[in-house]
């Protein structure tokens, strides 16, 4: 049993069924972020936790108690929204308050309350402004402000950062990321940038299609995802996935990978349960930074391997280099530094880390676990 | 070059100007002339007029015609003058005018945040409101009202300009909150406030434009309604417009068209008051909604 249990929970609209038996089960003190592309349900769960949509079938239960059912003012959340959604006509002060306000508690008291977070947000300049006169910042600062004065079990965030320019975006994520260091309170977070995902989390629910693709800590999401589509998705540039033939070579099983002239790379797996698929075919997955040139290979890996390959286009982004190149007949992504000497056309001598490489069943898409 | 082309166009729009506002002004001009002949015979004495000058300026000013269509014309059978009958479209128009906006309102609230099945039929239904002619529903009408008891009373009218306004106040209101962002609604309801919580106090307070164009177009439909006041009045509760009529179409003694004018103009007074004080706002509201931002 866990603080906040998502058991067996569907989602229907009439005969459509948008949440197909989604099952999590967060523990307190938790940091869950749900990731996945637009309509992939994430945001319809969020709201199904908050008390907004019907649960269709199943169970969500806060604390052990059941919330099928209870209004959403009576579950103990509270909800940071995409817009922000602070109501226009009230102050800073009346937004922050107005929870308090409806459950009845008495002045005094809400007082009290609207400056303790005022103060922990840095926001009591502000008190007396309506939001109209504020900045995006600040109005993501005033809707915090709103859910936390409640001081409910469960934080919910919907995108909260969607709306803000890309350097305040960096800014608040550190912010709500110490905000929960702090406070240590159990949130669900919505995004659909798999960077916030990572950054944030303690754990990731990668969903797509109305299904939980995989849930575990960003750790076990970027290394050894369960399928191609959490593998391709969360990480940027993408991992690459490219079509392999697995042969054995001095006993280990090896990839056998098609360069840009057609002539074949031998890369050998440091999974040796790969045997099982000597003669077949697979998808091999590479992380763009598992693909350097040979001085930047990782010196504690025991499986670099080594092709040379020419190099299609060189994007020089500052910290780093990306190289595109000819893998398998795709287009394949090596994340290289960024002053490592190559030159578009040219031929280069790259090292591949395989520790890191996961193969796919290209009937199932998923990953072919070691 | 550039500096040359540019004078050469200010010069060009200068003549185009003058020519484009000497034409408004002369429609203009045209314009206000109904209203230059009702208020100029309206303070001159009757003489005045039947001697042929309905275009001059009055020689002798006189105020006498206003307190007489105000206070002591013969209207039907009583000498009572007009202010009986403006306080009749007062006490007529007001409860009107503010029960079809709240209706108005909380109709369009429910229709837009508290969807449900066939609610956009049900909006369909109520926009036939807009388009059904007076004159069908006066005989239905008038069966109901002397069924429910309330025929020929303010409060039958009241209730006859409620319904036939709902759809048009309903229209306004809905097409206001279409766009009001849900997320607050969503965020009220999670803070633990109702169904009345949120429309007192975060629906209203944001919807002053669109109230102010629902009060101005019942308003001046009422107020300018003479049918309905004609139809389903009682003696003692006909509105100003029926009042006027009587006080114009009296078929003895001599016509005063001076108090006539001046009587027309107390008629109108009321909706021309109202467009001046709120008359920006009906354009903003009219216009909300429409464009981002």
């Amino acid at each position: 049993m866990g603080f906040l249990d998502i058991d067996n929970t569907t989602k229907s609209y009439g005969a459509v069924e948008v949440l197909h038996k989604i099952d999590i089960s967060v523990e307190e003190g938790e940091f869950l972020v749900l990731v996945g592309p637009s309509g992939c349900g994430k945001s319809t769960l969020l709201n199904m936790i908050a008390g907004l949509e019907e649960i269709t079938s199943g169970e969500i239960r806060i604390k052990d108690a059941t919330m099928n059912g209870v209004h959403a003012s009576k579950r103990n959340i509270a909800m940071v929204f995409q817009s922000y959604a602070l109501y226009p006509n009230m102050t800073v002060g009346k937004n922050i308050t107005f929870g308090l306000e409806m459950h009845g508690v008495p002045k005094p008291e809400r007082d009290n309350a609207m400056n303790d977070v005022a103060k922990l947000l840095q926001i009591e300049q502000l008190l007396d402004r309506k939001p109209g006169a504020l900045s995006g910042g600040q109005r993501q600062r005033v809707a915090m402000g709103r859910a936390l004065v409640r001081n409910p079990d469960v934080f919910l965030f919907d995108e909260p950062l969607s709306n803000l320019d890309a350097k305040l975006r960096v800014d608040m994520r550190t912010e709500i990321k110490k905000l929960h260091q702090k406070l240590g309170t159990t949130i669900v977070y919505v995004t659909h940038d798999q960077i916030e995902a990572m950054t944030l989390s303690t754990r990731i629910a990668v969903m797509n299609g109305g299904y939980v693709q995989q849930l575990g800590t960003p750790q076990e999401i970027y290394d050894t995802p369960a399928n191609i589509f959490v593998a391709t998705f969360m990480g940027s540039p993408a991992m690459n996935v490219l079509p392999a033939k697995v042969a054995i070579e001095n006993g280990k099983p090896t990839a056998q990978v098609a360069l840009h002239d057609g002539s074949l790379t031998s890369l050998p797996f440091s999974q040796d349960n790969m045997a099982d698929w000597a003669g077949k075919d697979i998808l091999l997955g590479i992380r763009p930074e598992t693909i350097t040139d040979e001085d930047a290979a990782d010196r504690k890996s025991t499986n670099i391997a080594h092709m040379t390959n020419r190099i299609i286009v060189t994007e020089p982004a500052g910290s780093d280099t990306f190289v595109t190149m000819e893998m398998g007949g795709k287009d394949v992504i090596a994340r290289m530094r960024s002053d490592a000497e190559v030159q578009a056309g040219a031929d280069f001598s790259f090292a591949v880390n395989m520790e890191k490489a996961v193969a796919f069943d290209p009937e199932t898409e998923t990953r072919i676990v070691p | 070059m550039s500096v040359a082309t540019q004078d050469t166009a200010i010069r060009t729009g200068r003549v185009v100007r003058t020519l484009i506002y000497l034409v408004l002004l002369l429609f203009a001009l045209f314009y206000m002339l109904p209203l230059y002949v009702m208020v100029v015979n309206s303070v001159k004495p009757l003489d005045e007029i039947t001697g042929g000058g309905m275009m001059n300026l009055p020689q002798v000013w006189t105020f006498e015609p206003w307190l007489k269509a105000w206070s002591s014309a013969q209207i039907g059978v009583e000498p009572t003058g007009l202010s009986p009958y403006f306080w009749n479209s007062i006490k007529m128009v007001v409860p009107a005018v503010a029960i079809s906006t709240v209706l108005g309102a909380l109709n369009g609230y429910v229709l837009t945040k508290w969807r449900f099945k066939y609610d956009t039929i049900l909006f369909g239904l109520m926009l036939f409101a807009c388009f059904i002619p007076f004159q069908i529903v006066l005989i239905p009408m008038a069966r109901m009202l002397g069924l429910m008891g309330m025929a020929g009373s303010t409060s039958g009218l009241v209730l006859v300009h409620v319904v036939y306004g709902i759809g048009f106040t309903t229209l306004y209101f809905r097409n206001y909150y279409a766009v009001f962002p849900t997320e607050l609604v969503r965020a009220a309801q999670i803070d633990g406030a109702g169904f009345f919580q949120i429309f007192w106090r975060i629906l209203l307070p944001s919807s002053g434009p669109i109230a102010v164009v629902s009060i101005i177009w019942q308003f001046t439909n009422i107020w300018n309604d003479f049918l309905f006041g004609a139809s389903f009045a009682g003696a003692d509760s006909q509105p100003m417009t029926v009042a006027l009529n009587n006080l114009v179409q009296a078929s003895h003694g001599v016509k005063e068209y001076n108090v006539h004018f001046a009587g027309a103009i107390l008629a109108a007074l009321p909706t021309l008051l109202v467009y001046i004080v709120a008359g920006r706002y009906f354009v903003r509201g009219l216009m909300a909604g429409s464009v981002k931002g």
